[in-house]
């Protein structure tokens, strides 16, 4: 062997070993970037459902017969100003004659345009001029036009949105009549199958019902549990089994909790379907090991001597473990539990199962009544084809991972300040 | 009924402590010995007194009262009513008395029972507040007046709660039993209309061929074509595999890297972004996988000329390797740190590069350890649901080709069972015996990556 050989092989292997980097890095570099473009994704395609296009009219108050400061708001709700409502829309372009353009003129507005201006009268019954100036959803078509997601170049058959209205559009947004606000309805509304008015307002209640529940079911059960396991169990069969199970239930997909929900809570209890207390239930159930498995390690991390201290002072051991240990566990208790509602909250499958997927238009007063939650609704709207759900889909996703990182960091707050290191 | 009720005895307790603290203060005050247990022991053993039993009790009225008002009503009925019957008439009676007409038939019969149900069901809420509230308060009175001086009031708190702590530990066997329980139920129903071959060894699956006729009857000539699961393994294994080609090298490597190469400032900032893979919602993944991934996947097929389905596994399985990586990785490096230095050191002292020394001495070593991840993640891919169901396709269709649409077994479960489902058909038990299968099959990936793992661990300890 010489020794220009020897070189060539060091070079060769080192040569590999700078390869090997290489690899390393773009593994990780490529786990970076698809966390960044899925987060760039949503977030381009999501924050523009936060605002919503809304058209200016003038609305004649005086045409009216009734005294709209007399009367109460459900009295307000029983007029009928549907003719009245259309006439409105009708004077943006008083020399609009024919039937089928004055057709096409309403259908840039959304159909709920009479509701629209009757909430408004009733918001400003005490104040109102003669002449109204009420801002009217537009229709989801304009809005995203608006918003520019409508490809506007296609030819006229293969579009919804008809030339028509996008000329009266074009000369709205000439006159200043289109307007373009933030979208509150979409935080306080529920579902709807017109997407320029469908909200979350439903699913957000309806994950919190669903998140309470599982909270109140799943902590206490959890930790005392865990305390019972870490700190009084005797090693024996039954203790082996307990913890088998716990193990293994952390291993199960979720989805078979689903259908533990559909066999047992929804069929054999009859509780009522499809609301975030069967939701919360079926969740706390898989949840628990979650809890427990972290509760459990924060005890075996609290050093003998604290209990052997109070053991020694006279403390019984229930004392001891209760006044002593516990507390000191707690922020890594915590910490898990935290970590696990968010997992909860972000779980889809099981609800499916037990009817959470239902289309409802209410939002939900407790957690007696259906609902759908935040990540359901992302695969209900994920589903529907109008191209207005794309942006809702990506907005719930949004507000979904917002709710996510809000968790997490007040976990990790929680572990970064409380938790002794010892 | 029950919140109220509850928050009555609940108060009715808080008294009851308040109470055995004072009486045992004033006991220690009066006659100067010394107690038995500290004083706010004998306010629990009061309180507890008074709400455990009381509480017990409530729920045995709220488990049984149902039956008693059943029975109740349709005592008035003819008794040759099959139970179908009897429970039709029942629905009937409590919409009634709820206000539903459903049935335009006004029996005075029904209506006169309506009203009897109304009278009956506020008897019994009347009767449930009084016997509740009153034993709870007797209860109260005699645990107070057994407080005295020797009363060993400490050990039976702390046997109470002991007793308390254990059955709380119990839900997570009961829930196994549940699981087990729900899911054998209906497979051994479905199994005994479709033979076990057919469902393991068919090669066709299409349970909405399955419909029950007129005549109540089910069409048996479809059943034996209709539950074959061969399909939908096949659409699970493909998808699984593809995830795995995704998840295993960018997982390890990365493990490799964090474990081996990373200083602590880099690995601090990398580790929880990669973790984020981990947190993220699967519908989330199940969005972008069939809006952002699926397109993709498809102009690129068809640029290179092949014929790729809308909703094809390629995606499903990427976006679903990429959801799995931070599993393989925080699991292979937890195992890979675990391999002792003296190793890594020996290897060194030969002269071997660092990724000679990843390759030929790490990665052996851990090994066993590296396989168990693999296995956990595994059993991930083949339980996840909603990244399928939103971007693989729903048709059933026995395929290979990664440019296809596959489905799997959790598509198929959600398949089914969305929506309103019709009970006892064979096509929703058949979804209870994919779901027995999943769980066999995820139970037994994980004992066997748990025998493995630990085998590994016992090497160097």
């Amino acid at each position: 062997m010489t020794r220009v050989n020897n070189d060539n092989r060091l070079a060769k292997r080192l040569n590999a070993e700078k390869r090997f980097q290489f690899y390393c890095i773009s593994a990780i570099a490529f786990s970076l970037i698809f966390v960044v473009i899925l987060f760039i994704n949503i977030f381009s395609s999501g924050y523009s459902a936060f605002y919503k296009t809304v058209i200016e009219v003038d609305f004649d108050v005086t045409q009216i017969d009734e005294d709209i400061a007399t009367l109460t708001d459900l009295e307000i709700r029983k007029l009928d100003i549907f003719g009245l409502s259309k006439k409105t829309i009708y004077s943006l372009y008083p020399d609009l004659d024919d039937r089928k353009s004055k057709k096409m003129l309403i259908k840039i507005f959304s159909i709920e345009y009479e509701d629209e201006i009757k909430s408004h009268l009733i918001k400003n019954k005490k104040n109102l001029s003669n002449i109204e100036t009420i801002l009217l959803t537009a229709s989801d078509d304009v809005d995203q036009v608006k918003k520019g997601n409508y490809p506007r170049e296609l030819s006229e058959d293969r579009r919804r949105i008809k030339d028509i209205q996008l000329s009266f559009y074009d000369d709205l947004e000439e006159r200043g009549k289109v307007k373009y606000i933030f979208n509150i309805p979409f935080l306080t509304r529920g579902d709807s199958r017109e997407p320029e008015l469908a909200g979350v307002g439903g699913s957000l209640l309806g994950s919190f019902f669903t998140i309470i529940t599982v909270l109140i079911l799943s902590f206490p059960i959890g930790i005392l549990s865990a305390i019972y396991l870490q700190e009084f169990a005797k090693s024996n069969r039954i203790t082996d089994f307990i913890e088998i199970n716990i193990n293994n239930l952390a291993a199960v997909p979720s989805i078979v909790f689903g259908l533990l929900g559909l066999g047992i809570i929804l069929n054999v209890f009859e509780f009522p379907r499809s609301t975030p207390l069967v939701g919360g239930m079926v969740l706390a159930l898989l949840t628990l090991p979650r809890i427990i498995i972290p509760t459990r390690a924060a005890l075996r991390a609290v050093p003998p001597s604290i209990r052997e201290g109070a053991l020694a002072v006279g403390a019984t051991k229930m004392q001891t473990v209760m006044h002593h240990v516990v507390p000191l566990a707690m922020p890594g208790a915590l910490t898990g539990t935290i970590i696990g509602l968010a997992q909860a909250l972000g779980e889809t499958a099981p609800l499916l199962l037990i009817g959470m997927v239902a289309f409802v238009v209410d939002v939900p007063s407790s957690p007696l009544d259906a609902s759908a939650s935040l990540p359901v609704q992302v695969y209900l709207w994920a589903e529907s084809a109008e191209r207005g759900y794309v942006e809702k889909t990506s907005a719930t996703i949004m507000l979904l991972l917002l709710f996510l990182i809000l968790m997490n960091l007040t976990a990790v707050i929680i572990r970064r300040k409380f938790e002794t290191k010892w | 009924m029950g919140l109220l009720l509850i928050l009555l005895i609940l108060l009715i307790g808080i008294f009851g402590y308040f109470l055995g603290k004072l009486k045992a203060n004033k006991l220690r005050t009066s006659s100067g010995k010394s107690l038995n247990s500290l004083n706010y022991y004998y306010g629990y053993y009061v309180a507890l007194y008074a709400m455990v039993p009381s509480i017990l009790l409530l729920l045995a009225i709220s488990i049984f009262d149902k039956f008693y008002i059943e029975f109740y009503i349709l005592s008035d009925f003819s008794e040759d009513l099959i139970s179908s019957e009897k429970e039709l008439i029942f629905t009937q009676i409590v919409n009634t008395a709820q206000g539903i007409k459903l049935f335009d038939t006004a029996d005075i019969l029904i209506d006169r029972a309506a009203e009897k149900y109304l009278y009956i069901k506020d008897v019994i809420r009347n009767l449930t507040y009084t016997s509740v509230i009153a034993f709870s308060s007797i209860l109260l009175f005699f645990a107070y007046r057994k407080v005295n001086s020797e009363l060993d009031s400490r050990s039976i708190v702390e046997t109470f709660l002991l007793v308390l702590f254990f059955m709380c530990s119990l839900v997570a066997i009961l829930t196994t039993v549940g699981i087990i329980f729900s899911l054998l139920f209906q497979t051994i129903k479905f199994f005994s209309q479709v033979p076990i071959s057919d469902f393991l060894f068919g090669l066709q699956w299409s349970p909405q061929k399955v419909f029950v006729t007129d005549s109540g009857e089910l069409d048996t000539r479809d059943l034996q074509n209709a539950f074959g699961a061969i399909p939908l393994f096949a659409g699970t294994f493909l998808i699984a595999f593809i995830a795995m080609c995704v998840a295993i090298p960018v997982g390890l490597m990365t493990a490799i890297y964090l474990a081996e190469y990373s200083s602590s400032r880099v690995r601090d900032w990398t580790k929880p972004i990669i973790e984020i893979l981990a947190g993220i919602p699967t519908v989330v993944y199940g969005f972008f996988a069939a809006l952002t991934v699926a397109p993709i996947v498809r102009d690129v097929g068809q640029s290179a000329g092949f014929s790729v389905s809308s909703e094809s596994a390629l995606a499903a399985g990427f976006v679903m390797g990429v959801m799995i990586i931070p599993f393989v990785s925080s699991l292979s490096d937890d195992v890979i740190n675990s391999v002792p230095q003296s190793l890594r050191d020996g290897s060194y002292a030969l002269g071997a590069t660092k990724s000679e020394t990843i390759k030929k001495v790490l990665l052996p070593a851990a090994l066993p350890g590296i396989v168990g991840s693999f296995l956990l993640a595994i059993s991930r891919a083949i339980g996840e649901t909603m990244i399928v169901v939103m971007a693989a396709g729903l048709a059933a269709k026995l395929t290979a080709n990664p440019l296809d649409a596959a489905t799997t077994i959790t598509t198929q479960i959600v398949v089914i069972l969305i929506g309103d489902q019709e009970f006892d058909s064979p096509k929703t038990q058949a979804a209870f015996a994919l779901g027995l299968t999943l769980f066999l099959v995820t139970l037994f990936l994980n004992f066997i990556a748990l025998q493995v793992v630990k085998k590994y661990t016992e090497k160097y300890d």
